[in-house]
């Protein structure tokens, strides 16, 4: 077995007193493509966000590629998308502004040089958006920002992949860019853990599963596969209430 | 030019520069976090400074200076550990930081609320040798921050979660802009007054995006906006007799909405433009004539 670039074992954590995580144990192995299932409230993002230190966790131990995370200072080598449905923030931004905010990781007292510039537009060549590169982020669709900001993560070249929910409320078309994307990553070598509400067009990439429940993992190997109405032909993963969902973030990125 | 041949005007026109440049320096990054009304609340807290500088006889920038940088990093703890009862906690730092102001003036020796006043809404006669050494030695380190780490702090104001993976000390350079924004708030103290100072914060900010794509461009717009309407209102406030806080502070809602006016029309260009380069890529839903309604079926 190869080294793993992320180890939970017997994670807890606590949202103010309620426990979210009861004790998780979670590996992901070099190279491998691990995809963290659970319904809403599962703890999945709690799960992810405590990796990366956003979530203070109670008990147990979580490494980084060996390393125990409040030791771990190597965070070039990990690209994080966030559970988002924007880019803006409370001033307009261009795209490359928020992608070279991505490369600060690698860059020396946040000067970028021409290989940093250089970075960021192959970050932006890789998700399709080296066309908007000069475009305020307000400007664009809910798929576009979401290749933003895995753009964002790809800037400093990543051997690891963080990303929650990178598919919410992205469009048909922004979600094959961004499957492509990530499947070049993958057959490079670049290790992923990612959050997903369902599998759907990642699911071939897919190496192993871990379902959560309720804060405890309940299943971890091959991916489920899809029973009943979900394994019909043409069923394209869309539950009425995601779509429900998915149609106030619409219209509030598109304002 | 005989407004130059008073010190006074000297002094007074320096530190409006430098309060033009400084207040949308900082101001871009609490907009940036949707804090735009953090310098009201130091201004507040200042109060209590301006009040303990008359009580002990220091000099009034100094003690605001220091009690809006504690008040600032207060503020930004409580940000941290206060969660859901975190806008009490603010507004009980607030309004005891202005109640200790006013309990401290008028315990001051001769003091009343009537020296309070000049520090409130801003007075350009009373802005002393010392005033400025201050407020040149605070601006200077406003200026090194917001464009020294001027990608620090854009990250982080922009998206905390990720500028945390990227390994930036994303808790100093919160606490870092707290105490840069506090730093400000006396800066502009003495020429538009602490509880005007906000508005040269955000007001500039706002009025540059309606012009801006980038936030580059954003920055270097609303500090243009800053320095002109600070100069505009001083020197207004020197031949009209009118308060220099007030007319700088009305200057900038008015470069706010003759630029908003300005760029209504080049925005529905600049929609217009995109639409059209879309519609001929890849078709936008609303860009799709009705007699295509069937391939506008959108599955997410």
């Amino acid at each position: 077995m190869s080294e793993p670039v992320i180890s939970l074992r017997g994670v807890t954590a606590e949202l103010g007193s309620r426990p979210v995580l009861r004790g998780i144990d979670l590996t992901v192995h070099r190279g491998e493509v691990v995809a963290l299932l659970g319904a809403n409230g599962s703890g999945k993002s709690t799960a992810v966000r405590s990796v990366i230190g956003q979530v203070a966790v109670s008990g147990g131990e979580i490494e980084i590629f060996g390393t125990p995370r409040r030791r771990f200072r190597d965070w070039h080598r990990v690209g994080y998308v966030p559970q988002r449905t924007t880019a803006a923030g409370g001033v307009p931004a261009t795209v490359t502004e928020i992608v070279s905010s991505g490369r600060l990781s690698r860059a020396r007292f946040g000067m970028l040089r021409k290989a940093d510039h250089e970075a960021v537009r192959r970050a932006l060549e890789l998700v399709g958006m080296a066309d908007r590169a000069k475009d305020s982020v307000n400007a664009l669709s809910g798929g576009q920002h979401q290749r933003v900001l895995i753009a964002r993560a790809l800037a400093s070249e990543p051997e690891l992949l963080i990303m929650d929910e990178p598919m919410a409320g992205v469009d048909l078309a922004s979600q094959e860019v961004l499957a492509a994307t990530l499947r070049e990553q993958v057959t490079q070598g670049t290790s992923v853990l990612l959050v997903l509400h369902e599998l759907g067009p990642l699911e071939p990439l897919i190496d192993r599963a871990v379902v959560l429940r309720d804060g405890c993992v309940l299943h971890d190997g091959p991916p489920p596969q899809a029973v009943g109405q979900h394994a019909l032909p043409g069923h394209d993963h869309v539950h009425p209430h995601a779509a429900h969902d998915a149609e106030p973030i619409r219209t509030g990125l598109l304002s | 030019m005989d407004i130059l041949d008073y010190a006074f005007m000297q002094r007074a026109l320096l530190a409006a520069v430098l309060v033009g440049i400084t207040a949308p320096a900082v101001g871009i990054y609490l907009v940036q976090r949707r804090q735009a009304l953090m310098g009201d609340g130091i201004g507040h807290v200042a109060m209590t400074g301006v009040g303990l500088g008359f009580l002990l006889s220091a000099n009034p920038v100094w003690m605001a200076t220091a009690v809006s940088v504690l008040g600032a990093v207060l503020m930004e703890l409580i940000r941290w550990y206060g969660k859901t009862r975190g806008d009490i906690a603010l507004a009980m730092l607030f309004y005891g930081g202005m109640a200790g102001g006013v309990m401290f003036i008028n315990l001051a020796p001769g003091g009343s609320n009537a020296n309070l006043t000049t520090y409130l809404f801003g007075s350009l006669s009373t802005v002393s040798e010392s005033d400025v050494t201050a407020i040149c030695l605070l601006a200077a380190f406003v200026v090194l921050v917001t464009l020294g780490l001027r990608r620090q702090l854009f990250a982080v104001s922009q998206d905390e979660e990720f500028a945390r993976v990227t390994g930036l000390p994303v808790r100093a350079l919160n606490l870092l802009t707290a105490v840069t924004a506090a730093v400000t708030v006396t800066v502009a103290m003495r020429v538009v007054g602490l509880l005007l100072v906000s508005a040269l914060m955000v007001v500039p900010v706002a009025a540059a995006q309606q012009l801006s794509r980038s936030f580059a461009a954003t920055f270097a717009i609303a500090v243009a906006i800053g320095v002109s309407v600070t100069i505009g209102g001083t020197v207004t406030s020197y031949y009209q007799d009118v308060p220099p806080g007030a007319t700088i502070v009305l200057l900038t809602i008015g470069a706010f909405i003759a630029l908003t006016a300005l760029a209504t029309p080049l925005a529905r260009r600049r929609a217009r433009a995109l639409a059209a380069a879309q519609a001929a890529g890849d078709p936008a839903e609303c860009a799709i004539p009705a007699t295509r309604g069937q391939e506008t079926k959108v599955g997410v």
